[in-house]
């Protein structure tokens, strides 16, 4: 009888594998819709909505310029589009690169003392939107001139509340980003089989487009951890307002460039899932909210749980390791001979463990593949996979178990 | 909602877990019928030798290798406690396995021991008794002295035995050798030798090992002695 430590990393083996299963047959079951949807999406606009973009920006002196030139040139009728650029308290020259912009026809310009938070400055743009649609642009972030055409088609069907984009990750320079970019492609898939299900529990900050009604009716955004853009989503599963992705529709993100500042974005990321899963705990394993709730939530979840006991189970294997070699090298020292490495295939480990991590890694291999497909970044993965596949593993449980920690003992972050 | 995609996911997952299951296991007895296999072909070289040692009236001791299979000794001995950490201490085939080793050890010895003392060479046995359990704190460190040792000496011959061994063999060694339970120990030409030793205490402690080692000091200085002489 394998002992209980065993027995929770074949459990968190099997969720995992479900999990990667369920999202590859989700993608076979939506191939023919996303080709319908491509082809849908060719054809002209009849009806152009009205649309404001908000642009928040803290600090952001250096990115903001081409954030609001790549809104600019989106391919969209100037009148039916307006910006609402957002200095939310700058200590640097935002507010004056900003006014660089005031004359333009499309762009209107506020200044607000800065609240701690994201959502307070979107709240006060949203106060001052008259359009059929609102979305928003982190000052951090780039669309491509097509996005909007590409996501607009979907509010055709009266029921969609909100598009969001495929987020993907700006020319990245060193090797941090080059990682994050394979996550990001991970995740351009991720979101459109989410889609798919009606299960988005994010509406991502950059770009994504609501009915401006949404926020009439349901409120505006909330603190929610410093994830508004996680909180906004599941305040719309939970009253069943329908959000979609545009796996077409492309918006590039700069990428922290230092782990620091990953380590801290990731912490509110996974701290604000957290938190706001506990927010909004009753809708687990509740029928109501059909996939989100019975399946994308609990199971996202229990990753977290996963993950750090698979980093904690790797480094007891490492520590135990670690104590014979030290103790081999107190008694006999270091040995004479180099350590030969040993080829027979007598000493390959051939435990179930293994042979089950060996089909999930090649499953994830296959759906990365096919997130560069769908995410078209096929000839520029090469690297990016090899470095996601060996390095990206060692990252994520220092941020979760960081954020789990603030939410089991009550700690608040902040934003930056 | 449907089900049916997850009742499939599910199913799938299941099957792949027990087709790892399956290929794992297959595996893992394809190791210990090569252990089996590698046990088999030493007892045969054993019997063998013990022909070729009743037959040494009539032979020259000079045909006879004093270092004959230590190398499958320890090979075999190597993939039997890798096996074993990688199949539960309870598997039966493991633990006949184990026997089937520490029986052909205990040959091997006694082979190796009437071949020396007839060809008159003096050679080096330490019989080794440890235990898995946690009784022993300073297992680990012995066994990790005693493969240095083999490594400084590839001639002398250890042979290693669990001293909670079932096997009937190991237990009258145990009593011949009147072995106490003070884990870990060596035995060498009868004397036990109890507790945690350093090389260098094994090498001081045991006379043959004492032998040994001024050879092995002679022939060190010798090979790093620069030439006195000049050439012409």
């Amino acid at each position: 009888m394998p002992a209980l430590p065993s027995l929770i990393l074949y459990f968190s083996l099997f969720v995992s594998l479900f999990f990667e299963v369920v999202i590859l047959i989700t993608y076979f079951e939506t191939r023919e819709e996303i080709k319908f949807e491509e082809e849908h999406l060719k054809k002209p606009i009849l009806s152009y909505p009205s649309v404001s973009i908000i642009v928040p920006s803290f600090n952001e002196e250096a990115t903001v310029a081409g954030t609001i030139d790549s809104l600019l040139k989106l391919d969209y009728p100037a009148d039916k589009l307006s910006l609402l650029l957002i200095d939310d308290g700058s200590s640097d020259k935002t507010l004056e690169v900003m006014n660089r912009y005031k004359d333009h026809s499309q762009v209107r310009i506020f200044s607000k003392p800065n609240e701690g938070s994201k959502f307070a400055a979107l709240n006060f743009a949203l106060e001052r939107v008259e359009t059929d649609l609102v979305g928003c642009l982190d000052a951090d972030s780039f669309v491509a001139p097509g996005a909007l055409k590409l996501m607009i088609p979907f509010f055709e069907d009266a029921e969609t509340m909100a598009v969001t984009p495929a987020v993907k990750i700006h020319e990245p320079k060193n090797l941090l980003q080059r990682i994050q970019k394979m996550e990001y492609i991970w995740g351009v898939l991720f979101r459109r089989m989410l889609s798919s299900m009606g299960a988005m529990y994010v509406t991502p900050g950059p770009f994504s487009i609501f009915r401006t009604r949404v926020f009439r009716e349901l409120g505006g955004y909330r603190l929610a951890h410093h994830t508004e853009d996680m909180e906004m989503a599941l305040r719309m599963q939970k009253n069943h307002y329908k959000i979609v992705n545009s796996v077409g529709a492309h918006v590039f993100t700069v990428a922290p460039d230092k782990i620091k500042a990953l380590y801290k974005q990731r912490v509110r990321w996974s701290y604000g899932f957290l938190n706001n899963a506990i927010d909004y705990k009753d809708m687990y394993f509740n029928r109501k909210y059909g996939h989100i709730g019975m399946f994308i939530l609990p199971i996202a979840t229990l990753s977290v749980f996963n993950t750090l006991y698979a980093a904690v189970m790797f480094v007891w294997g490492i520590g135990i390791k670690s104590a014979h070699a030290f103790t081999k090298y107190q008694v006999v020292g270091f040995s004479a001979h180099a350590p030969s490495l040993n080829f027979n295939w007598f000493y390959w480990n051939t435990s179930v463990l293994i042979c089950v991590a060996l089909v999930a890694v090649a499953i994830n291999i296959t759906l990365l593949l096919l997130s560069a497909g769908i995410a078209k970044e096929e000839k520029f993965i090469g690297k990016e996979l090899l470095y996601y596949l060996t390095l990206y593993i060692f990252l994520p449980p220092f941020w979760l178990a960081k954020s789990t920690y603030n939410t089991v003992f009550s700690k608040k972050i902040s934003w930056r | 909602m449907s089900n049916k995609k997850y009742i499939f996911a599910f199913l799938i997952t299941a099957a792949i877990f027990v087709t790892a299951l399956y290929v794992s296991n297959t595996l893992n007895k394809k190791k210990l019928d090569e252990v089996r296999l590698v046990e088999d072909r030493l007892s045969l070289n054993i019997l063998s030798s013990e022909t070729q040692s009743a037959l040494l009236q009539e032979t020259s001791c000079k045909d006879v290798n004093n270092t004959f299979l230590t190398y499958e000794l320890a090979d075999l001995g190597n993939k039997l406690s890798y096996a074993a950490s990688q199949n539960s201490s309870d598997n039966a085939q493991i633990v006949t396995l184990k026997h089937y080793y520490s029986l052909l050890q205990i040959k091997d010895y006694l082979l190796m021991k009437n071949i020396t003392a007839k060809c008159g060479i003096k050679p080096t046995f330490l019989l080794y008794f440890y235990s898995d359990k946690s009784g022993c704190p300073d297992c680990e460190k012995m066994g990790y002295v005693l493969d240095a040792l083999h490594e400084k000496y590839p001639g002398i011959r250890i042979y290693s035995f669990d001293y909670n061994s079932d096997e009937p063999a190991v237990k009258s060694l145990i009593s011949i050798y009147h072995v106490d339970n003070k884990l870990p120990a060596v035995i060498a030409n009868s004397d036990p030798y109890y507790g945690f030793k350093t090389v260098n205490e094994l090498e001081t402690k045991i006379p043959s090992l004492t032998r040994l080692k001024i050879e092995f000091d002679k022939a060190r200085a010798a090979s790093s002695t620069p030439a006195t002489t000049t050439p012409q």
